[in-house]
């Protein structure tokens, strides 16, 4: 029972961890990204049916994180570049990636693909309770493990780790270092959305192999909302992913089971758990426990008199 | 011996400012070259423009004997000019390693951790400093932090290093030992452009100083040639000087008593730790320390900013430090504050609405729930007059006007309504001499009233020749209490360093 229902947490999570992971690299760069709801949805769409279209799942995979890449660039263009507004721009690309595949998807739906399928890990998977969550997954699965490990590192033992979260921390340190504060916040603003798309690839390739309308379903929003659960750490990301990922797994489950409570309740909790995750992280913030990227939000502009 | 710099007719305008007109002046190789002007003369838009975070409109830099266009700070690195700003440029959140890492060039992606820690904790040693090197920056006192900037440039290996008024945060024994360390940078052939207008540290450690006035600079004097009343001559040029007697008249009443006070921050440590002080009737009380150790949260918790973690406050008497009371004392509070363009003032409104900030409410200033326009104008062409406000078309918004009028707006506002305390916070930083005199005439005018001011002050000199006394802060208590007149700096700068002295 424990065992089948870490499963589905595991694989409810999956496709918040990507986007929360996405959403992290670039707030980490100082970045704010709210167009992560919108950028699943292109990675769903784009991921679906260039692999219904080739036949391949590395051709959808690409796809996905190459258009989810592009759109996430034209937010990281107006924000670093043009210093626009970056609430406004990510609101704006949620509402474009909302509409674009409302339209461009009609075509695709109720069209079925082959999902990624299952890869037992021989003797791993055959762990108790954590064996078939962890160890017999799709390949999808094992490479969000991979991105949590390879972010931690990157951020906290490379030199363009320490880098880029300068750029999000004081850009004008950063500047008289000779960093490239644009092109860092630019890179990690477009590689953070491909990445975020991926989680849309999963919804769309893996979780349910088919192109739903709106398919996301606020998943993006509660993404963005665990960045500051996870104090923009990918490790912490992870166990908000799988937090959110229970929640779900265990309100299906009840459904299934046929419960008194009300469907309708039920669908209700992983959002109220995102009200409760963000209540429980502002106080914690507010204490001063977290670690913002202090200009998290702000422009840079070198010719900026304060 | 060629010069290492040359500056020709540089010029740079911001939007409606003109901040550096024509600046001309040379660096030789081994030389300590201090820039001395008062602020809004444009050193630090010329060291910005040195460094590569501004572009100059016209004039040419040659650097090494080539000209060279500084597009981006990088290209100015490259080249060996290195600075420390007097905004720091660290990370507070990142650890000291992570700090100097960030400056270091050449240093690839993946690094050895355990090759470059040894390296920076070489050069840390060489200096005899204290610093740990996983200790993040918010941690450290901000004397420390220079520090780290220093090192970033040695670092480096820098020619040229340009500090930018490096000794406000230091006690006057660690500006000795940063002066040492410059000397040696200078015998080891780099050259050193120095910003200060304290003329005290310019006369020691000058080996040429050019001076900068609005934008323009007037003069390059060699060392020999220069004295602290020629110098202070060719900064102050022909503007007026207000002048002022001080007339000691401290009572025995005491206005404000302050029992064991603490205040926390907002990371919860103690920014006042069983802080203790009194003042009394007329009287100037100077607080002097290093910056961030209380001062700053002495004045909040003062003026109802912040509030008390524990301990009493009285005024005349009277525990202010929780009840009711408190508001209307605070209400009658005068305030400058340490960031005049950020809270002194509302910087869109006009000098008219900011005039009035503390009294609208006041019947004289509106009609039922409107504004009595006519009577805020007539208000505002008084206050003009009184204090000689430079105040500009009618109606421009308030943060048009240079430093010096813009403290003098604050000062107008605040002593409105004849309060019994002032409290100021640096209230003469950044300001022109002619500027800074008048705002030593209020206190001194006020204290003759029968006002009591407490000063938060880093610079000693003027300390030492306005207060009636002055008390030392060091990690948020009073150390002591001392007599300007019968005490010596070096006294008071032990004491900034955390000596109690009996």
């Amino acid at each position: 029972m424990i065992d089948i229902l870490l499963d589905a947490t595991v694989r409810a999570g999956t496709p918040i961890l990507f986007a929360t992971l996405g959403a992290l690299i670039s707030e980490r760069a100082g970045i704010i990204n709210l167009g992560i709801e919108g950028l699943m949805l292109i990675g769903a769409l784009a991921g679906f049916s260039a692999a219904h279209g080739c036949g391949s799942l590395s051709v959808g995979l690409l796809a996905a994180f190459v258009a989810a890449m592009a759109a996430g660039a034209i937010h990281a263009l107006i924000c670093v570049q043009l210093r626009g507004n970056q609430i406004v721009s990510g609101l704006a690309l949620t509402m474009f990636g909302i509409g674009i595949t409302a339209l461009f998807g009609r075509g695709m739906v109720g069209l079925t693909i082959d999902g990624f399928s299952r890869i037992a890990i021989p003797g791993l998977s055959r762990l108790p309770l954590v064996g078939k969550a962890f160890f017999d997954q799709d390949a999808l699965i094992y490479l969000s493990f991979l991105l949590v490990a390879v972010i931690w590192l990157f951020f906290y033992r490379t030199r363009w780790g320490l880098n880029l979260r300068t750029a999000g921390e004081n850009p004008a340190a950063a500047d008289t270092c000779g960093v490239p504060v644009e092109r860092y916040r630019f890179l990690a603003v477009s590689v953070g959305s491909g990445i975020v798309g991926l989680g849309g690839a999963y919804l769309s390739m893996a979780y349910t192999p088919m192109w739903i309308e709106n398919m996301s379903a606020g998943r993006g929003w509660i993404a963005v909302a665990l960045v500051i659960f996870a104090c923009w750490s990918s490790p912490r990301a992870m166990l908000g992913a799988y937090l959110f990922g229970g929640i779900t797994a265990l309100q299906l489950r009840m459904q299934a089971m046929g419960t008194e409570i009300s469907a309708h309740i039920l669908q209700m909790l992983p959002y109220i758990g995102t009200i409760l995750v963000l209540v429980v992280s502002t106080l914690r913030l507010q204490k001063g426990a977290g670690q913002q990227p202090e200009s998290l939000g702000l422009p840079y502009d070198r010719e900026d008199r304060k | 011996m060629p010069d290492l710099l040359q500056i020709e007719h540089i010029r740079k305008t911001f939007p409606g400012v003109v901040a550096l007109d024509s600046v001309s002046f040379s660096v030789a190789p081994g030389e300590i070259h201090t820039l001395l002007g008062e602020n809004g003369a444009g050193k630090s838009t010329l060291m910005n423009i040195l460094t590569g975070l501004y572009r100059p409109d016209r004039g040419r830099i040659l650097y090494a004997g080539r000209e060279v266009r500084f597009a981006r700070p990088r290209a100015s690195l490259a080249c060996g000019i290195g600075m420390v700003h007097q905004h720091f440029m660290l990370v507070p959140a990142h650890s000291v390693f992570e700090n100097i890492l960030l400056a270091l060039d050449g240093v690839p992606g993946f690094f050895s951790r355990r090759r470059l820690r040894d390296r920076i904790q070489q050069v840390i040693d060489e200096f005899d400093l204290d610093l740990d090197l996983d200790s993040p920056v918010w941690k450290l006192s901000i004397g420390a932090q220079q520090w780290i900037e220093l090192i970033k440039l040695l670092m480096r290996d820098c020619r040229l290093l340009i500090l930018d008024e490096p000794t406000a945060v230091l006690t006057p024994q660690e500006s000795e030992r940063l002066f040492a360390v410059l000397t040696r940078l200078r015998e080891q052939g780099k050259s050193v452009i120095f910003i200060s207008h304290k003329m005290r540290e310019v006369m020691e450690i000058s080996d040429r100083v050019t001076v900068l006035k609005k934008g323009r600079s007037l003069t390059t004097l060699a060392r020999g040639d220069f004295d602290q009343a020629r110098l202070a001559g060719l900064m102050i040029g022909d503007d007026q000087v207000p002048q002022w007697r001080k007339q000691s008249r401290v009572g025995d009443d005491v206005v404000l008593d302050i029992r064991d006070l603490s205040v926390r921050n907002d990371r919860g440590l103690a920014d006042l730790d069983s802080c203790s002080l009194e003042l009394k009737k007329g009287e100037i009380l100077g607080i002097a320390g290093v910056a961030g150790n209380g001062q700053k949260a002495l004045a909040e918790v003062l003026t109802g900013l912040k509030k008390a973690a524990s301990g009493r406050i009285f005024a005349a008497g009277e525990d202010i430090t929780h009840s009711s009371a408190r508001s209307s004392y605070i209400a009658g509070i005068a305030h400058i504050p340490e960031d005049r363009k950020s809270i002194g003032i509302a910087p869109d409104l006009s000098v008219d609405d900011n005039l009035i900030l503390k009294s609208f409410k006041q019947p004289g200033f509106r009609r039922w729930i409107f504004q009595d326009r006519a009577a805020i104008r007539r208000n505002a062409r008084e206050k003009i007059a009184q204090f000689a406000i430079k105040a500009g078309p009618d109606g421009a918004p308030v943060r048009y006007l240079s430093g010096g009028n813009i403290q003098k707006v604050i000062i107008a506002r605040e002593l409105s309504e004849d309060p019994a305390v002032l409290v100021a916070l640096y209230p003469t930083r950044g300001l022109d001499i002619g500027s800074a005199e008048y705002v030593h005439k209020v206190m001194a005018d006020g204290a003759a009233r029968g006002m009591s001011t407490l000063l938060i002050s880093e610079d000693l000199d003027e300390l030492l020749k306005i207060c009636d006394r002055i008390a030392v802060m060091f990690r948020g208590r009073v150390v002591g209490c001392v007599d300007p007149r019968q005490t010596t700096r070096e006294a008071i700068g032990l004491m900034m360093s955390g000596e109690e002295v009996a």
